[in-house]
């Protein structure tokens, strides 16, 4: 049977309109990425990786603005996923029927939506100013909290895509809970949180507010965590806004490193998300 | 098409007849007084009933009439969702099951049950049944495996799968998953198994092999089985219970339940006059 031209019509409508939209969201993506290439080339070599961040006028790297960044992405990781997969877990499972989670579930749904500067702000006020100085003790702890409420959702809402069969069939083996949960359920959602940790670590890695009211920056080496600590985002948004060619160079150099990293973070997202079908 | 058919007999065999050896001793469930709501709904009505140890009983009825409700209150599974409750009396082994201080892992140990789709656990054939058994029993690597050999083998699996115990058992068959969640549950050693439909998402032959794995595991179990299949019934239980509208509106041998109902209803439902 032949197919009606109006509906062919919009079925070739409906198509190009959906080419369109792939292609121009790719096309920013593209574009920056080879914006961040051409504009950082000229700092791009392995001096970038290690060298410390130069003064005006001279060459360098961003050895200790990647160390700095790294140390409190991880710190940030190792502080906020058990606190974000146990909150979602109970969320899911043991706090299901109750009003105290409705009740947190929404408080999180907030705070997932909280702007990043107001959560440095929070940080500063809570620790940077209590103890007197920046600190990257306070940067790691201002990117946990970003991190925390993204994985208490994730975890949440892909333990609650299993079947509550699978529930079922675990208690009535008469498994308590917690063995259900660890050895049936968190196998059963393990890529999916999985994927909500690495898009979190994503999110955080280009959190630029909440560094530069807790961690600061600093010009030198410095594996101190408990003094300024230097670290990318600041780094890429000083020297952008500074008029020195060769800083220029460095931050372009930085913010193609860093969109290079959260595309490739992506990417193993998606790979997991495939194994996980 | 008629070759096929013959060389893979799924020709189901008839058990009806076998007698039952006792109605109570270790096995038996007493059922007495028993409703259950959800939330208002009135699922189970005033319901008596003695299981007899050691036979398969089959329980039929309508959609909607409380079969599964039932079987989900002998084990208490229902409490997991809190506007479900049931008040009367389940009475194993002279105790109350139904009484809120008798442990749920005592009496999940006690009361075996097997779902109506397979729930495989994501995981290996072997972690799907020793998870139970290493929950209950402190055992050595060689006991364990000893038990989850005996386990599959009772459930007729073993040779399916002993060379694949460590692969996922995900990559089973429906049939080859319903069984190993029948080894998984027996492996603990019940006195009863829940059957909640259990074939009813199979194909003829599997279905057919866990007829036969009934009728082997009855000698060992008191078996309860829901089932919307009549002819399933009719051949695979000793004693039928008719539910209808949350009610026990008969309860007997099987062979006497399909051939001479006492219960206009009984016979109406039977005769496919609704349902």
């Amino acid at each position: 049977m032949a197919i009606p031209v109006r509906r062919r019509a919009a079925d070739v409508v409906a198509f190009a309109f959906a080419t369109f939209a792939t292609v121009f969201g790719l096309l920013w993506l593209f574009w920056i990425l080879w914006m961040t290439l051409r504009e950082g080339a000229g700092a791009l070599s392995g001096k970038l990786f290690t060298e410390m961040t130069p003064p005006p006028g001279a060459s360098g790297g961003l050895l200790n603005a990647f160390y700095g960044s790294a140390v409190m992405i991880f710190l940030g990781l190792v502080i906020g996923t058990p606190i974000g997969v146990a909150a979602g877990t109970y969320l899911a499972e043991h706090g299901r029927h109750t009003r105290v989670a409705k009740a947190a579930s929404f408080i999180n749904d907030i705070l997932l939506s909280a702007p990043s500067i107001v959560i440095g702000l929070f940080i500063y006020e809570l620790v940077v100013r209590t103890t007197g100085h920046f600190s990257g003790y306070a940067g790691a702890l201002s990117l946990a909290i970003i991190l925390i409420p993204i994985v208490v959702r994730t975890t949440q809402e892909s333990l609650l895509l299993i079947p509550d069969t699978m529930r079922e069939a675990g208690f009535a083996l008469g498994l308590p809970r917690w063995r259900v949960t660890r050895q049936i359920l968190y196998k059963a959602a393990m890529s999916a949180i999985l994927t909500g940790i690495l898009l979190a670590v994503a999110r955080i890695a280009g959190e630029t507010a909440p560094l530069l009211f807790t961690a600061l920056n600093n010009q030198f080496w410095s594996a101190d965590l408990n003094a300024p600590l230097a670290n990318l985002p600041v780094v890429i948004f000083q020297y952008a806004m500074s008029p020195y060619d060769e800083w220029h160079a460095l931050a372009w150099a930085g913010a193609f490193v860093l969109t290079s990293f959260v595309l490739i973070l992506n990417i193993l997202v998606r790979l997991l998300a495939r194994k996980g079908r | 098409m008629n070759d096929t058919a013959t060389a893979i007999r799924i020709t189901p065999r008839d058990f009806s007849d076998l007698s039952v050896t006792s109605d109570t001793g270790p096995g038996a469930i007493e059922i007495r007084n028993l409703d259950f709501f959800y939330g208002k709904g009135h699922a189970l009505k005033g319901v008596n009933m003695s299981v007899p140890a050691k036979c398969v009983t089959a329980i039929i009825g309508p959609s909607g009439c409380g079969k599964s409700t039932l079987l989900r209150t002998i084990n208490r599974i229902y409490e997991l969702y809190p506007e479900q409750f049931a008040t009367g009396e389940i009475v194993l082994d002279n105790r109350n099951v139904l009484d809120r201080r008798y442990p749920l892992s005592d009496l999940r140990r006690l009361v075996g049950m097997v779902f109506q789709k397979p729930t495989p656990f994501p995981s290996s054939i072997r972690a799907n049944v020793a998870f139970a058994l290493s929950y209950y029993e402190k055992l050595s690597k060689s006991e364990l495996n000893d038990r989850i050999e005996a386990a599959l083998r009772q459930a007729a699996l073993w040779d399916e799968v002993k060379d694949k115990l460590n692969q996922s058992a995900l990559g089973l068959s429906g049939g080859q998953q319903q069984r190993l969640c029948i080894a998984r549950t027996i492996a603990v050693r019940p006195e009863i198994l829940l059957l909640d439909e259990a074939t009813s998402a199979l194909d003829p032959i599997s279905t057919a092999k866990i007829e036969e794995l009934i009728h082997e595991l009855r000698a060992q179990f008191t078996i309860v089985t829901v089932t919307h299949n009549m002819q399933q019934a009719a051949r695979i239980s000793q004693r039928t219970a008719f539910f209808h509208l949350g009610e026990l509106v008969e309860f007997g041998k099987t062979s006497d339940m399909f051939t001479n109902p006492h219960e206009q209803r009984t016979k109406d439902y039977i005769t496919g006059r609704f349902g």
